[in-house]
């Protein structure tokens, strides 16, 4: 036994060690534990693993180190010509990226609560880990990176290695101080790519050739040379939407005979690689640079805003008023005073030929007269107002003071609309709470920023329609000034039930425009004997009757729809 | 072919060297194979553990310690990749035993026959990691006879200079 032993020493040895690995190779391969389980290799492996690194990377690390030096003595001292501008340059447009960025990662923030909402999750870059590449695997069958970051670093596996012009692989192994990627040209590398133009999803492997192809890929004639390729973020691994690369040529799959594998051409150049970029951050945290510079971003785009506004405002013609150029400019500032965010309100600038369509020469709506007519019968326009429903006597006071404290709540650049869009709005109320009464007119004031008091006929040289009940349960409304001709009336659909031509005051338009007479609080106006209701006919789509076709010199103004606003 | 075969005492005597060589020369080679295939692309053609192995096995005309040496380092170039750790091991284990058992029947020392063995040698380790990485672990693995022809006249010439550059090393015991 012992001359077998020696005799055959060197063949026992080496079957001894043959066996051994065999057995490690066996215990390395064997089925792989489910995923949370997972790790890419045992603790006794990874510890050989690590010897070996730790021995490899110094003398890599030093010849980097001195590589990097030379190069850097040079660079640093020697090639320095136009660095000043350079870095003046670079500086400015960081400064802009810096903003462009927050306002990118705020729009990234939003597509990802939006891609939460539809329950689909992506990734997005937060932060990036910069490394230098300090060794290969030194074979042709392994494409294997060493980084000079590892696990003391932030590094872990599965993490994402990115260059600016495309993706380079995957971290497989971390160790304290160095990072194993497997590029995407390893055979056993997988990603998830897509086709930018055909949008033909596949998974993007390397051949036996050391070449980045996307495998079992449906025969399509659309593919063609040159196509980008990018990720598509389907392996939970890659950002979706990296450079991958373009598509080189196609060859037919040998082991899938329909399928074929389109060859691509990396766009990252893997052969000459230095440093890459490890994503280490794709969750929903933000750095606070990030926050700082979304702040910034958002600051600057409200100054600017402000900014846009100011000067739009400035060179808006109606923000002065030719008439009234001080007061009109001083309620604008104290609008813009009292509260910025409210804008003023915009109006057309005047023109240069008035005329009858031009804006700010129809008179407001409080001056006009329901029934009255407005535009020449010459025309051939036939234009009425149509009965409103008049506020009663009995709720007037409520209403009016409710229009009154509405007026008070409008915002501040609302007082300098016209009034009558303020006084109709107690009537609109009315008619929408289902109240059909005849229309009250609204008040006739020439100055838009006129006091009203519900229940006085007039005040401050105002006048306005003053309601009153009437004996027979409809609502009168007395006109403060004398009546003038016949006015018709044209009602929405057929008469009211039980109303026959109710007979509503009006406040007629005098030939002037002006005011008439002013009544004193709580007194009755005279009516004028001659004074009669206007006619209701009720629109029932056809012609108005030929009586209302009748000219009417002394009103040239159109009329302005109800509550419309001048 | 009587020059190829180790018919003196002169032949078949057994050459030392520093035990730091032993040491320092593989993690260099690892370290080179690494290293300027990061800048050098079609450099991985080259395989310097193995010239190392090959070189050291024949030199020491030890089978066990060329089997241990290749395994050795073997095993430290598998941890530098993807695959499992023992198939350059495994490959280099064996090409370690028969370089260091030829060696004790042939003229290692003419560059001639370093030549047909180193081109042997990698040929045979192209082919023994061919077999492991298809059929023991059933992964793709394409094999080009043109390929693996220049790969290995590649690694004969390198093999020759660096044999060559080793030897200036070593110390002669009688």
């Amino acid at each position: 036994m012992e001359s077998f032993l020696s005799r055959y020493k060197n063949a026992l040895v080496l079957i001894l060690v043959l066996l051994l690995q065999v057995i490690g190779v066996a215990i390395q391969v064997r089925r792989p534990l489910p995923k949370e389980h997972a790790q890419p290799d045992a603790g006794g492996v990874r510890l050989i693993r690590y010897w070996a690194i730790s021995l490899v990377s110094p003398p890599e690390r030093f010849v980097h180190w001195l590589g990097a030096s030379i190069l850097g003595v040079w660079d640093n001292y020697i090639d320095l010509i136009h660095v000043r501008q350079e870095n003046k340059d670079l500086q400015a447009e960081m400064r802009r990226l810096r903003i462009q960025e927050g306002a990118i990662a705020e729009d990234a923030r939003q597509g990802q609560r939006l891609q939460e909402l539809l329950s689909f999750k992506e990734k997005y870059i937060y932060k990036t880990l910069p490394a230098q590449i300090i060794g290969t695997s030194g074979i042709e069958q392994s494409r294997i990176l060493s980084i000079d970051k590892g696990a003391k670093d932030g590094v872990a596996v599965d993490m994402p290695v990115i260059t600016p012009n495309g993706i380079v692989g995957r971290v497989r192994e971390v160790f304290p101080h160095t990072s194993q990627v497997l590029e995407i040209t390893d055979p056993t590398s997988g990603a998830g790519v897509i086709l930018a133009t055909t949008r033909i999803r596949g998974i993007l492997r390397g051949n036996a050739l050391g070449q980045p192809q996307v495998v079992g890929v449906m025969p399509d004639d659309r593919i063609k040379p040159g196509e980008a390729v990018v990720t598509s973020g389907g392996d939970q691994i890659f950002p979706r939407g990296l450079a991958v690369g373009y598509v080189d040529h196609i060859v037919v799959d040998p082991e899938h005979d329909p399928l074929v594998d389109v060859v691509i051409r990396p766009a990252a150049n893997l052969s000459q690689l230095e440093e890459v970029l490890v994503i280490t951050n794709m969750g929903d945290e933000i750095t606070p640079r990030q926050k700082l510079d979304m702040i910034q971003s958002e600051a600057v785009a409200s100054a600017e805003q402000l900014k846009a506004s100011e000067i739009l405002a400035e060179k808006l013609p109606s923000r002065i008023d030719p008439d009234n150029p001080d007061s009109d400019t001083g309620s604008n500032d104290k609008v813009m005073s009292e509260d910025s965010a409210v804008a003023n309100p915009m109006r057309p600038p005047p023109a240069l030929h008035p005329d009858r369509f031009s804006p700010n020469t129809t008179p407001p709506a409080s001056s006009l007269i329901p029934g009255a007519r407005l535009a020449p019968q010459s025309d051939g326009v036939v234009t009425v107002a149509r009965p409103r429903p008049a506020i009663p006597a009995t709720t007037n006071g409520t209403t009016a003071t409710a229009a009154q404290k509405k007026g008070t709540d409008l915002a501040p650049g609302e007082h300098s609309r016209p009034p009558a869009t303020t006084q109709a709005r107690p009537a609109a109320q009315n008619a929408a709470a289902g109240v059909i009464q005849p229309h009250l007119p609204a008040t006739t004031q020439p100055h838009p920023a006129a006091t009203v008091n519900a229940g006085h006929g007039s005040e401050n040289g105002h006048t306005f329609a003053r309601p009153l009940p009437s004996t027979n349960g409809q609502n009168r409304t007395e006109a403060a000034t004398p009546a003038k001709p016949k006015t018709i009336v044209v009602v929405d659909g057929p008469l009211p039930g039980g109303v026959k031509k109710p007979a509503p005051t009006f406040a007629p338009k005098t030939p002037s425009g002006t005011a008439p007479a002013q009544h004193a609080p709580g007194t009755q106006p005279q009516h004028p004997a001659s004074h009669k209701g206007p006619e209701l006919v009720p629109d029932d789509g056809s012609r108005p009757p030929p009586s209302m076709l009748k000219p009417k010199p002394q009103s040239t103004a159109p009329a302005q729809p109800h509550g419309g606003r001048p | 072919m009587s020059r190829l075969t180790a018919a003196t005492r002169r032949d078949i005597e057994v050459q030392s060297y520093p035990l730091i060589l032993f040491v320092l020369v593989p993690l260099l080679a690892l370290g080179l194979q690494s290293f300027v295939s990061l800048h050098f692309t079609h450099f991985d053609i080259l395989d310097l553990p193995l010239l190392v192995t090959i070189y050291f096995a024949i030199s020491r005309r030890n089978p066990m310690v060329g089997t241990v040496a290749g395994a050795v380092i073997g095993i430290a170039q598998d941890a530098l990749t993807r695959q499992p750790l023992g198939i350059f091991g495994i490959c280099k284990s064996i090409i370690g035993y028969l370089a260091a058992s030829l060696g004790v029947r042939v003229d290692t020392e003419n560059h001639g026959t370093r030549a047909l063995l180193t081109f042997g040698f990698v040929f045979l380790h192209s082919g023994m990691y061919w077999l492991l990485v298809r059929r023991l672990l059933a992964q793709p693995y394409a094999w080009s006879w043109v390929h693996e022809s220049i790969r290995s006249v590649v690694n004969t010439v390198v093999g020759v200079l660096l044999f060559a550059l080793l030897d200036l090393a070593k110390q002669k015991e009688y």
